[in-house]
């Protein structure tokens, strides 16, 4: 069973448990495309032109996004530019994801991380709790801000 | 210099017991080696030939007496006493221990250093013009803007597992002393026609296997939309960039198969997105940096007694002429202290040079020392009056070499001496090149040429930017050197040429000096370069002269 990191801890699957499902993206842009669950999930491949999914992104309740390798880093940019299209929904990312890259994942956007259950075996839940708390100390926020406080001079 | 204030500091600590915490990991065996890796190397530890190698950051090359100090200290209780400065403004330290990694990153720490993002597939440490705030031609200091980017690019979440590392240089020159054109970005700052303040954006240059001149990509981009400009390249190379050959992977074949008219498109288009959630413009925060830079007060008093000293001693003249750059006050000198001795291994120093140096920048040099991308150090700021007692302070520890862009100003990648992937040497050749033209007592009549080495197609010793380039090759197990011609790194920026088949490593030596007694022989006079002398002719006579046998025939 694939574990679920949400907020720093190992969560049982919220999504498929209240009824959700995921669907690829090929199946959901056909027009015969039926919801065979009650929350639709979409996943979508991490060579997606994020712009392809304009379309989409009102109509899904969660979007995946595969990580086939740690180094493989495609999916970050699809999720910021997701949400920057104005994507609400769920955000997930799957796969091969370090407790160490949780920070990343969690600024670009993503609400939660999936990862196989050996992967979590090795990683245990403290080691993720742990990397989240770097989340708000970092130079993105302060340059991105209007109200960077002028440093003062040396 | 720029000073970290309190956000800087919390951040470096906070990396540093990240690091800690990942070593740790990584012997208990929570990661494997193979999940360790991007994590090492994302704090610029690198698993080389015979041991561990770190390499710090020297963000744009700016150093002061404690950060030196440091460094030095560094060289002497985690290493072996000495320290490699590389071309892209780093320091590499060849055998740490990986135990005491952590420990060397809080020294580093201590003065406002770090090792961060000096390797792996992310934005690496920006680079600038060495002579930076200090240079006559300089029309505004680069380094402001280069640490807006080294602070925008730091552990920037979408952006630390690119397709391939990402190099950003700047120059605030018309004289491109940074190699922009040869960077993923180069950033050259431009005045438009109204005077107004801007930068020239530059995208898709690079040297390795495939060598590419980078082509502009914005001509003016205004200076408040500096920093969402570059996050829409970053996006868009992140997302297209290919990830299935490691050898295709840098955005410089992006562009090349692309085209820079569709980069462009696609550039501009997520630029309109980005500059929404940039709410601070990039000028305003450039400025808040700018105080930082405050240029030293420099004193206003005449030169005295150096002509009289130069009269007596014609070695201090000859350093004068070849290690003295025009400074903006004509009273002072940038003065370039030449890692490159005779027969020594180009960008090495000991710990002992480096505290000589730290205490000669108190000294002399308004407590400011830069590295240049060619592996020298250099003091940037020497009233001309202080020449004759800096040169001769410098000369007890053999820093004194009067060679600064002559023929034994050579730059050489580690190569085989240190490097895994290398296919030759590197080191022994640019010792064997610059003890042989010191035999031969020609130096100073060949005049400015830049030689440049590299120990394997990556090349970072810069070969395809050489006057006269050296690319040291595996052929059946045995080394062969390929010579390129007509390489530039300026503003001009050129690929240099290949001569023809390569030469055996005894052949090398006698090739080139078939070469340089060519150049001699057919320059129109003394003044003319060999790069100018190149131009004017071609490659025919060169050819001819490193393939005789050819030429007869
Ligand atoms: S050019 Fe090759 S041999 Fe030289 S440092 Fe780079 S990778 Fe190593």
């Amino acid at each position: 069973m694939p574990v679920v990191i949400k907020d720093g801890n190992f969560v049982e699957d919220q999504f498929i448990a209240n009824g959700g499902g995921f669907t690829s993206l090929g199946k959901f842009g056909q027009d015969s495309f039926e919801a065979t669950s009650d929350l639709v999930g979409l996943d979508v491949p991490n060579d997606t032109d994020p712009a392809d999914l304009a379309g989409f992104i009102d109509h899904v309740d969660a979007i995946r996004i595969p990580f086939p390798t740690y180094a493989d880093g495609r999916g970050f940019s699809i999720a910021r530019a997701l949400r920057q299209m104005g994507f609400k929904g769920l955000l997930r990312a799957h796969g091969a994801i370090l407790a160490d890259q949780y920070p990343m994942a969690l600024r670009v956007g993503f609400d939660e991380i999936e990862v196989p259950a050996e992967h979590a075996g090795r990683q245990p839940q403290s080691q993720w709790r742990e990397s989240m708390g770097r989340v708000n100390d970092n130079y993105q926020d302060r340059v991105m801000s209007p109200t960077q406080p002028k440093p003062s001079a040396a | 210099m720029y000073l970290y204030n309190e956000f800087d500091d919390k951040f470096v600590r906070a990396r540093v017991n990240q690091f800690r915490g990942q070593v740790e990991k990584r012997l208990d065996g929570s990661l494997t080696e193979d999940e360790f890796k991007p994590l090492r190397l994302m704090n610029g530890l690198y698993l080389q030939l015979h041991a561990y190698m770190l390499r710090v950051a020297i963000p744009y090359g700016t150093l002061d007496s404690a950060k030196m100090r440091q460094l030095a200290f560094i060289a002497d209780k985690w290493d072996k006493g000495y320290g490699h400065f590389t071309t892209r403004q780093n320091i590499q330290y060849n055998w740490p221990k990986l135990k005491d990694v952590p420990e060397i990153l809080d020294a580093l720490a201590d003065v406002g250093m770090h090792a961060i993002q000096t390797s792996g597939n992310c934005i690496r440490n920006v680079t600038s013009d060495h002579f930076a705030g200090a240079a006559a031609d300089e029309i505004e200091d680069p380094r402001p803007t280069s640490e807006l980017l080294r602070q925008w690019s730091t552990d920037h979440p979408e952006f630390q597992f690119l397709p391939r590392k990402f190099k950003i240089a700047v120059t605030g020159s018309p004289n491109d002393r940074a190699v922009t054109k040869a960077h993923d970005i180069g950033i050259r700052m431009i005045r438009n026609d109204a005077g107004e303040a801007g930068y020239e954006i530059i995208v898709g240059g690079g040297l390795g296997r495939s060598p590419f001149v980078g082509k502009v990509v914005r001509e003016f981009l205004p200076r408040e939309d500096l920093l969402p400009y570059l996050e829409a390249i970053l996006q868009v190379y992140n997302l297209s960039g290919r990830r299935d050959n490691k050898y295709k992977a840098r955005i410089k074949i992006l562009v090349h198969e692309t085209g820079i008219e569709e980069i462009k498109v696609a550039v501009e288009k997520n630029f309109l997105t980005q500059k929404k959630y940039f709410q601070a413009p990039s000028d305003a925060l450039v400025s808040a940096i700018e105080d930082y830079f405050i240029p030293p007060k420099l004193i206003d008093e005449d030169v005295k007694g150096l002509e009289e000293a130069m009269l007596k001693n014609p070695a201090l003249r000859s350093f004068v002429d070849t290690n003295i750059e025009e400074h903006r006050v004509p009273e002072y000198a940038i003065v370039s202290i030449s890692l490159k001795p005779i027969g020594g291994t180009p960008g090495d120093a000991t710990s002992e040079q480096m505290r000589l140096i730290a205490d000669l920048a108190e000294k002399y040099s308004h407590d400011e020392i830069r590295i240049s991308h060619e592996q020298n150090l250099i003091l940037p700021h020497v009233h001309k009056s202080d020449i004759p007692a800096l040169y001769d302070e410098l000369k007890t520890l053999g820093l004194a070499t009067a060679n600064i862009g002559l023929v034994s100003d050579i730059i050489a990648c580690p190569g085989m001496d240190y490097c895994a992937l290398a296919t030759a040497r590197s080191i022994p050749i640019a010792q064997e090149i610059s003890t042989r033209f010191n035999e031969l007592k020609l130096e100073h009549e060949i005049g400015k040429i830049k030689i440049k080495i590299s120990g394997c197609i990556n090349a970072c010793g810069h070969h395809h930017v050489g006057h006269i380039g050296i690319l040291g090759l595996d052929k059946a197990g045995i080394e062969n050197y390929q010579i390129t011609l007509g390489g530039d790194g300026t503003q001009n920026m050129t690929i240099g040429e290949r001569a023809g088949p390569g030469f055996s490593a005894e052949e090398l030596m006698p090739a080139l000096e078939r070469l340089i007694a060519a150049y001699l022989d057919i320059r129109e006079n003394d003044d003319e370069t060999f790069l100018n002398t190149y131009r004017r002719l071609g490659q025919a006579p060169f050819k001819a002269a490193l393939y005789p046998e050819t030429a007869d025939a």
